[in-house]
């Protein structure tokens, strides 16, 4: 299923558990009648998109997990090197490691490159996607 | 409208390493299932980590020093690199283990048939492979050996293990000839014993290497593989240790840019020294250079030769022109920029010169999407592309080998997606 058959057609509502329980795991990878999704759990934030990656179609959201790598350079402009992001989780594609960020599904560098998002959210404590179906 | 229902979904776990092939490439199945599942699909250029068998072909080394000294390394420190000249603490294609299937290890229960074989066909049925060449990666350095003698005996063994005990197990498998070209006479005796088996489809010569093409040394060699008519491949590869690429502080870069270079360096000196005059019947393939660096290279020896024509008197034409009747794989494919691609495309004739590349495993794989999704394609030539050309260059049988996509669909063990 496209992006564009998600946005399109009716949608249904899977309640996929209780918040409190869920958010002890980073990810859960979910396929929903043959569409996969990857639901993040990001602090109290939640964020869900469609396990296809833009690149090339590959199973985006069944990599692994990364902090966002980044370029330290001190205030003269020397290099310190590299390190890890504290705050940044990235979402890594296993088929050619395209990375996405966790929160906003866009690449780090190329903007215009990003996830479909799932809409997805906290509902009575539980935690419900919404699965648009495609058009007949 | 809204639907609250009981939901019909599964988890799913991560790909690792160690995931089944077919699991790891189920959306490649079914992006064949639904759009190319029909087409011949002809992989030139892929790679099952053969280092899982490298003691193999250690194993099968003709000289007897060498082979108890590649023994001995097999069960040390040089383990799966015995007698290579990788260096393990540089090979960083994984991106610190991101890309898992670089180098992957997966459960195989088969012990019918080689374990080569089986993860080879996993991946092959996965993507919708009629046939695949399969390549050695970890000898793609030995041109740059210190040891002569190292890479004719590796080259040797390796071309009795894929000869004697993979091709015969599936014609879908082809193999190419390793030529160990620091050693010309001894790529000679290869040639003799070998062209003509089957399953040796063509011949291939390890890009990174500082040997000129074009020294006469080299000219009974490129003699008997014209009379023979089967394509010489030169395949590109890296190497961190060239000065050049010394000064590059990350992999990224140094692949870029290296990958492109050597195959720059034989095929110009293949054309300026009129070497598709001399041997006008020897089919020239260039592999895993990409397509961006081929137009670069069309315009910058077009130029120079219009000027100084008298530095390329053996040419009858521009470079370009007998650049435009070799051929080329398409692997790693540069797609970010698709009107330079179809200008490519357009300036190499990809739609005969060009052939489909997997380079499976490696980290910057291409699946057969990746040419059949471009928009600027007509069907015919995303047919030759992925397999037509490569069946007439080769001389392969164009009936179907390969499994329906959705049955392979069906039948893989569904662990990880």
């Amino acid at each position: 299923m496209s992006g564009a058959d998600m946005a399109a057609g009716t949608s249904r509502q899977i309640v996929l558990g209780r918040h409190d329980e869920l958010k002890k795991r980073q990810r859960m990878v979910i396929d929903v009648d043959g569409t996969g999704i990857g639901v993040y759990f990001v602090g109290e934030e939640v964020r869900a998109y469609l396990n296809i990656c833009p690149h090339m179609g590959g199973p985006v959201c069944q990599g692994k997990i990364m902090p966002r790598t980044l370029e330290l350079v001190a205030d003269n402009g020397k290099s310190l090197g590299l390190g890890f992001s504290k705050e940044q989780l990235h979402i890594v594609c296993p088929w050619h490691g395209f990375e996405f960020d966790m929160l906003t599904g866009r690449h780090p560098i190329d903007k215009n490159v990003g996830l479909t998002p799932i809409p997805v959210q906290v509902s009575n404590g539980d935690v419900v996607l919404t699965v648009r179906e495609p058009r007949p | 409208m809204t639907e609250h229902s009981i939901p019909n979904f599964r988890e799913i776990g991560e790909i690792t390493g160690s995931t089944d092939s077919r699991d790891v490439l189920a959306h490649a199945t079914r992006q064949a299932a639904r759009n190319f599942d029909d087409y011949l699909i002809v992989d030139v250029d892929a790679h099952v980590s053969e280092d899982h068998f490298w003691s193999e072909i250690i194993d099968l080394i003709d000289n007897d020093v060498l082979r108890q000294i590649g023994q001995h390394q097999v069960k040390g420190f040089g383990g799966s690199n015995a007698l290579l000249n990788i260096s393990p603490g540089l090979s960083l294609q994984s991106v610190g283990g991101r890309i898992g299937h670089q180098g992957r290890r997966e459960p195989v229960n088969d012990d019918s048939v080689h374990r080569f074989i089986s993860t080879a066909r996993r991946s092959m049925d996965a993507m919708g492979l009629d046939y695949q060449v399969v390549f050695p990666s970890a000898m793609l350095l030995l041109g740059m050996h210190p040891q002569d003698e190292i890479e004719v005996a590796l080259a040797k063994a390796f071309n009795r293990w894929m000869i004697e005990r993979i091709l015969p197990i599936d014609s879908r498998m082809k193999g190419l000839l390793y030529l160990p070209f620091n050693s010309p006479e001894a790529c000679e005796e290869l040639v003799e014993r070998y062209g003509d088996t089957e399953g040796i489809i063509g011949f291939t010569v390890c890009s990174t290497r500082n040997k000129p093409v074009h020294h006469d040394c080299y000219m009974r060699l490129y003699s008997m593989i014209q009379e023979l008519d089967k394509p010489l491949a030169f395949h590109s590869g890296y190497h961190w240790g060239d000065p050049s690429f010394a000064q590059l502080n990350r992999f990224l870069s140094m692949h870029a840019l290296s990958f492109t270079h050597y195959n720059q360096i034989h095929l110009t000196n293949w054309i300026v020294n009129a070497m598709p005059e001399r041997f006008p019947k020897l089919n020239m393939l260039w592999v895993e250079s990409g397509l961006a660096w081929i137009p670069f290279l069309m315009q910058r020896l077009d130029h120079e030769v219009l000027m100084r024509p008298s530095e390329a008197p053996g040419l009858k034409r521009l470079p370009s022109e007998y650049m435009r009747e070799m051929y080329y794989t398409s692997q790693p494919l540069e797609r970010t920029n698709m009107k330079l691609l179809e200008a490519t495309m357009e300036a190499m004739n990809a739609e005969t010169q060009l052939l489909y590349s997997s380079d499976w495993p490696h980290w910057d794989w291409d699946s057969p999407a990746t040419i059949d999704s471009l928009p600027f394609l007509s069907e015919q030539a995303k047919r030759n592309i992925l397999g037509l050309n490569a069946a007439r260059l080769f001389k392969l049988d164009t009936a179907r080998r390969k499994p329906l996509a959705e049955d392979v669909l069906a039948n893989r063990p569904k662990t990880a997606s």
